[in-house]
């Protein structure tokens, strides 16, 4: 089962990531450079940025895999740069190349995700479905998959696997529109669930849409901050209707 | 620890049957590097069989590098390494389920050696129970010391010509002391097994504690 820091933020707990001036390191060479932000529950944040900005290497900080040298970094009440093994099982990490096995079933593959964090298998099944990942396509060894299926079975293990930080390097590539637009509800249902979500994308036209906040990412540091389609779209949800319009809401 | 070790060696194992490397690659290589071997030393039968031992586990030592590399290549991809260390697997279970799952293969790999040993060199095991013994001693030590060595290896680019120079000079002692402990059990007198064996258990529980302890840092660094 998920190993829980013993570094609590307490009251922030709220926030699921923390990065505070985080410079990183990929090896002996700076992958970030003073990165400033923070990802509460519940939000859907993009990072937007050309090649070579640093949106892998944010995303792969975030997941515990490199190394935070300065600065603060604390997710999921983990402090990085005192224990970023801890963080790992609470994180689900879509990267470039999907964790498969190519011998492996998709649902082999999923299965074994699954019960390598001690979860019942019976989340298997429903998130194949949830994939569109049913019939023989569950059974044919992933290799010799397109790399959309092969996608859509990493995205099923993450379902399965359930994480509170959802972390999707680029998640587009290699779907068709039905599997993005499957993508746009499973980062929604992700974030009203209360995960948090940090997906870096090249394509702002679809990813935009999703986000809570769009952040720009150039030479390894945050650049710039904007609102995005998701909180537009909630707060013109969640707006009162005008006193005496509907006769029933009260201010 | 023992959980994640099973749902390991599980995979492994399972990925082995599938691709069948092992089967079409490891084994016949092991085969053909016995009949090399018989084929250097000439037809005398006497001098065939008095190198019997040695020849068997030269044969499995060459194997095990191949197994091992196998073993890494499963996890070779940035995708399934990241993958692992995501996994929430506890690193020693890690170890241990892919030095299980190299331990089989190899176990296997020697049944089909010792018909080859008989065959070929018209050996004849007088001692089975030290032969046993010392296969499963030498192919615990030897998937240990493998695996740790393998995942020291794993990330770097060189991995599959850097890995036979770390392992094989590390393995050596399996080789000798394997080798001494099939002499005896397959002469008439097993005199002087028994000290090989308690070798060949040492090693083995060295690289069982090492693997176990520094798998995980080892991972890392990879």
């Amino acid at each position: 089962m998920p190993v829980l820091c013993t570094r609590s933020m307490g009251a922030a707990m709220a926030t699921v990531v923390e990065l505070r001036t985080a410079v990183a390191l990929a090896g002996r060479f700076p992958a970030l450079s003073g990165v400033d932000l923070s990802v509460e529950a519940g939000e859907v944040v993009v990072v937007l940025g050309p090649n070579g900005s640093g949106k892998t290497s944010l995303l792969r900080t975030c997941a515990g895999l490199l190394n935070v040298s300065s600065g603060t970094a604390v997710v999921l009440g983990c402090d990085l740069r005192e224990d970023r093994v801890a963080v790992r099982s609470r994180v689900g990490l879509l990267g470039h190349a999907a964790p498969l096995y190519d011998e492996l079933s998709a649902r082999e593959n999923v299965r074994f995700a699954t019960r390598a964090l001690g979860y019942p298998t019976d989340r298997v099944d429903p998130a194949l479905e949830r994939l569109g990942l049913v019939g023989r396509l569950r059974r044919t060894p992933v290799g010799r998959l397109s790399a959309g299926q092969r996608r859509r079975v990493a995205l099923a293990a993450l379902v399965a696997r359930s994480p509170e930080l959802w972390l999707l390097d680029e998640p587009h590539a290699g779907l068709d529109a039905a599997a993005r637009r499957l993508l746009g509800e499973l980062v929604e249902e992700a974030a009203t669930g209360g995960a948090a979500v940090l997906l870096s994308s090249h394509e702002p036209d679809l990813s935009v849409p999703m986000a809570d906040r769009v952040v720009s990412l150039a030479g390894g540091t945050i650049t710039s901050s904007s609102p995005g389609g998701r909180a537009t779209k909630l707060s013109v949800v969640d707006l009162p209707a005008p006193l005496g319009a509907g006769g029933s809401n009260v201010a | 620890m023992w959980r994640d070790a099973l749902l390991v060696a599980g995979k492994d194992l399972r990925i082995e049957a599938r691709s069948r490397v092992g089967l079409w690659q490891v084994v016949p290589f092991a085969l053909l590097a016995l009949v090399l071997f018989a084929f250097a030393l000439g037809p005398g039968p006497v001098a065939l069989r008095a190198a019997a031992p040695g020849l068997f586990w030269l044969a499995v030592l060459f194997s095990t590098v191949l197994a091992i590399q196998r073993s890494f290549a499963i996890e070779g991809g940035e995708g399934t390494r990241d993958g692992l260390r995501l996994s929430g697997l506890d690193p020693a279970g890690i170890f241990l389920g892919k030095a299980a799952a190299v331990a089989l293969q190899l176990l296997v790999l020697q049944l089909v050696l010792f018909a080859g040993v008989v065959l070929l060199f018209g050996a004849r095991l007088h001692t089975p129970w030290l032969a046993i013994t010392a296969s499963v001693l030498a192919t615990i030590g030897l998937s240990a010391a493998g695996v740790a060595y393998g995942a020291l290896s794993a990330g770097l680019r060189v991995r599959e010509t850097l890995l036979p120079l770390l392992v094989l000079p590390v393995l050596a002692p399996v080789l000798l002391a394997g080798s001494r402990a099939w002499a005896a059990a397959l002469a008439t007198s097993p005199a002087g097994g028994g000290q090989w064996l308690k070798i060949l258990g040492a090693f083995a529980a060295v690289y069982v504690v090492v693997g176990v302890v520094l798998y995980g840092p080892l991972q890392e660094a990879a």
